[in-house]
């Protein structure tokens, strides 16, 4: 009888809530974070580990190193330019006019990030290959251009190419959470905005994008986390090894030390550091954003 | 009553076929090749026709190159979860040579025929005197012409028996047909690596230094170069590499008169460049012969032995001594070499098959080459002029950094000279 009604308080009630995320943080999370510190301390080859004080840290900062942490900073940078307001953009535009066509054109845009990305690569590297005959050089020509190498032109063109499978991708996606934002924006503000005489562009400006902010404040967070750690789109264009390393990622760099080249201790380094890179970059996002400012201040 | 005895015989019969199928012994193989699986297959039945008390039950999964790689190496890294059997590409396996060896050594069974293989070849995947795989292949680099445009330019490639001879034949293809001579690979290491092992040198020494910006390195490089911006015969192969999408359509289209890859790459005509069929004539490499042109090397080497997948036996198998058995029958035997030949048109690795009359059977690669038949002639030509290579310590960066830094560096965008590049990369590697 007594253990009935002490699983019935509510003391216990919200802990078996909160079970489920706790197993997969602990699981999934901190187990690896763990694992992952002492790992970084290590060399670990089959059946000999052992510790090497600071020797993976020492050894990390090269210029493989500085220059994917370059590529994955401009990549971050340039995907938060564009997947913040074009999606909003057109999230605005999706939330109004003719409901069902644009049910049509939703869909159209999440399409995208259902394809398997080893698909989309193949199509990609055929329509940004070398030759004149290849779809976007053709189409480039049409325009008087000369044919581009995209795929192992330089930095510039490799940029570009990432940052456009990413817009690609992620569109619709963005698109969602925007248009869940603008959902819960209520419509008797728009009306009395209306009676007061506000036209369309105040009504953005001083309505829409003001409430949107927690929205945006979230898909900044979550652009910056997958800007860091982003790498199929490098690998789906050079499986890992690009000319220059013009498409090194940081994630594509702990994948390359920890598994092509065997060195699980190293790769694990520069897993914490990037950790930690992130992490100082998202709070000084939220900062600036007054993520942590009360409310009643 | 008639019924009845049927289900008593019926019932009888059950655990006969039980313990039948119970003899088989499953035995778990990874590669990364589907063809190499299905190669596994058709011996794995071949092998239960000859043993009836041994039974396998092979059970073999292909993953991309990389994903198998990845998961071999976290499998013996961590004890646990790796199969029987698994394929290893060569530029992988000295990582996994490190630490206490996670596989059997094949010594038993490769000792007692090892004069029979091609020696080099053996070499590659041994440590400290024991053998821990078995590759498919010699991998000869040899020379794929179009003959189809050198007739058209008026070459006779029979007459080419230098680099000399071959920049002479490249600059009358160029003139007659517009075409370049050959293509020259700039994010992957299949154009330069065969040329410095058969000009002699090799990207790290026996004892795993790294000797990546020798002399004779260079001068191999720069011979690239000049073969592209000097000689005008060569251009930086389209998409890159030669297995690029890029470049099978360019060559498939009539793209270039000439290439040089490793036997194995009459694969890649056959599946991808289905055109060419009755136009790919196979050839011995030009030689180094100490003109100016390629810097004054002279070298004895008529070919050199690249790439390469050397099977090995996990050693905590739980039928590890089946396991290796098997392992020979399919790659070590005289009877199952052969069949690589038939069956993936590798070119085996025991040489005393490469003069046998099964050699000279018409299959899907001799009916696509001209003069097919006598491939292997090609072959026994250059058979004592291999060069070793060394695949140790740090191997796997160090092609990754031929890869993606030297070729392109010095070929493609040209920020580097060809020495300066590879002195850069192979600074930054010894450090």
């Amino acid at each position: 009888m007594k253990t009935a009604s002490y699983f019935r308080s509510y003391r216990l009630v919200p802990y078996v809530f909160i079970l489920p995320f706790l197993v997969s943080f602990c699981a999934f999370y901190l187990y690896p974070l763990i694992g992952t510190t002492f790992m970084s301390f290590q060399k670990i080859l089959p059946g000999q580990t052992h510790y090497i004080g600071l020797e993976n840290y020492r050894r990390m900062f090269s210029p493989d190193f500085a220059r994917a942490l370059s590529v994955s900073f401009q990549y971050t940078v340039y995907t938060i330019l564009l997947l913040i307001p074009v999606p909003a953009f057109l999230a605005v535009l999706l939330n109004s006019g003719i409901k069902r066509l644009n049910s049509l054109y939703r869909a159209a845009f999440f399409i995208p990030s259902l394809v398997s990305v080893v698909v989309a690569g193949t199509v990609f590297r055929l329509m940004f290959a070398a030759s004149g005959r290849a779809v976007v050089n053709s189409m480039l020509a049409l325009l008087g251009s000369k044919p581009v190498d995209w795929i192992l032109g330089g930095a510039w063109q490799a940029m570009a190419l990432m940052v456009l499978v990413a817009v690609w991708r992620w569109t619709g996606v963005n698109i969602v959470y925007f248009m869940s934002g603008l959902q819960a924006i209520p419509a008797d503000l728009y009306e009395a905005a209306e009676i007061d005489g506000a036209g369309a562009g105040r009504r953005l400006f001083s309505i829409t994008l003001p409430l949107l902010k927690p929205t945006i404040v979230f898909v900044t967070t979550i652009s910056i986390f997958g800007g860091f750690s982003m790498f199929e789109e490098s690998y789906i264009f050079w499986q890992g090894v690009s000319p220059n390393n013009v498409g090194l990622t940081m994630v594509g760099l702990i994948y390359q030390k920890g598994f092509q080249l065997g060195d699980l201790g190293i790769a694990s380094s520069i897993g914490l550091v990037l950790m930690l890179i992130v992490f100082a970059l998202a709070l000084a996002q939220l900062e600036l954003f007054g993520f942590f400012r009360r409310e009643d201040r | 009553m008639k019924k009845l005895s049927a289900v008593v015989l019926v019932l009888a019969l059950i655990p006969g076929a039980m313990v039948f199928a119970q003899a088989q012994t499953p035995l778990s193989l990874w590669t990364f090749q589907e063809v190499h699986l299905k190669y596994y297959q058709s011996m794995a039945e071949k092998w239960n026709a000859e043993h009836p008390s041994q039974q396998i039950d092979l059970k073999g999964e292909v993953f991309p190159y990389d994903d198998m790689h990845n998961k071999l190496l976290v499998s013996l890294q961590s004890g646990s979860g790796a199969p029987d059997i698994s394929d290893i590409e060569v530029s992988k396996f000295a990582n996994y040579l490190q630490g206490d060896i996670q596989l059997a050594s094949l010594n038993d069974l490769i000792d007692p025929e090892k004069k029979q293989f091609v020696q080099s070849r053996l070499a590659l995947y041994q440590k400290d005197g024991k053998y821990y795989g078995l590759d498919f292949h010699v991998g000869a680099e040899v020379m794929y012409y179009n003959n189809e445009i050198c007739k058209a330019a008026g070459v006779d490639i029979d007459k080419i028996k230098t680099w000399s001879d071959y920049i002479k034949a490249g600059q009358q293809v160029v003139a007659k047909t517009g075409k370049p001579m050959t293509t020259i690979e700039v994010t992957e290491h299949w154009s330069y690596y065969p040329l410095l092992n058969m000009a002699g040198s090799d990207v790290i020494d026996a004892n795993n230094k790294v000797i990546l910006d020798s002399d004779t390195n260079i001068k191999v490089l720069k011979f690239l170069y000049d073969m592209i911006y000097k000689y005008k015969i060569a251009v930086p192969t389209p998409g890159g590499f030669h297995h690029s999408e890029g470049y099978y359509g360019f060559m498939n289209d009539g793209g270039a008169a000439s290439i040089w890859m490793p036997m194995w790459y009459m694969g890649r005509f056959t599946d991808y460049m289905a055109d060419l069929k009755g136009k790919m004539a196979v050839r011995p490499m030009p030689l180094f012969d100490g003109s100016p042109e390629v810097y004054g090397i002279k070298s004895k080497f008529t070919s050199a032995g690249m790439g390469g997948t050397g099977t090995a036996v996990v050693k905590t198998s739980k039928n590890l001594a089946l396991a290796k058995q098997f392992l020979f029958y399919c790659k070590g035997t005289k009877a199952g070499t052969v069949e690589i030949w038939k069956q993936l048109g590798f070119d085996p690795l025991r040489w005393d098959v490469w003069g046998d009359k099964a050699m000279k059977e018409p299959n899907k690669f001799t009916d696509f080459f001209q003069n097919g038949t006598a491939i292997f002639d090609v072959l026994l030509k250059v058979k004592d002029g291999f060069n070793t290579t060394n695949v140790g310590g740090n191997y796997p960066a160090i092609i990754d950094s031929v890869k993606h830094n030297v070729m392109f560096q010095a070929l493609s965008d040209r920020s580097k000279t060809p020495e300066q590049a590879l002195k850069d990369a192979a600074a930054d590697l010894r450090k």
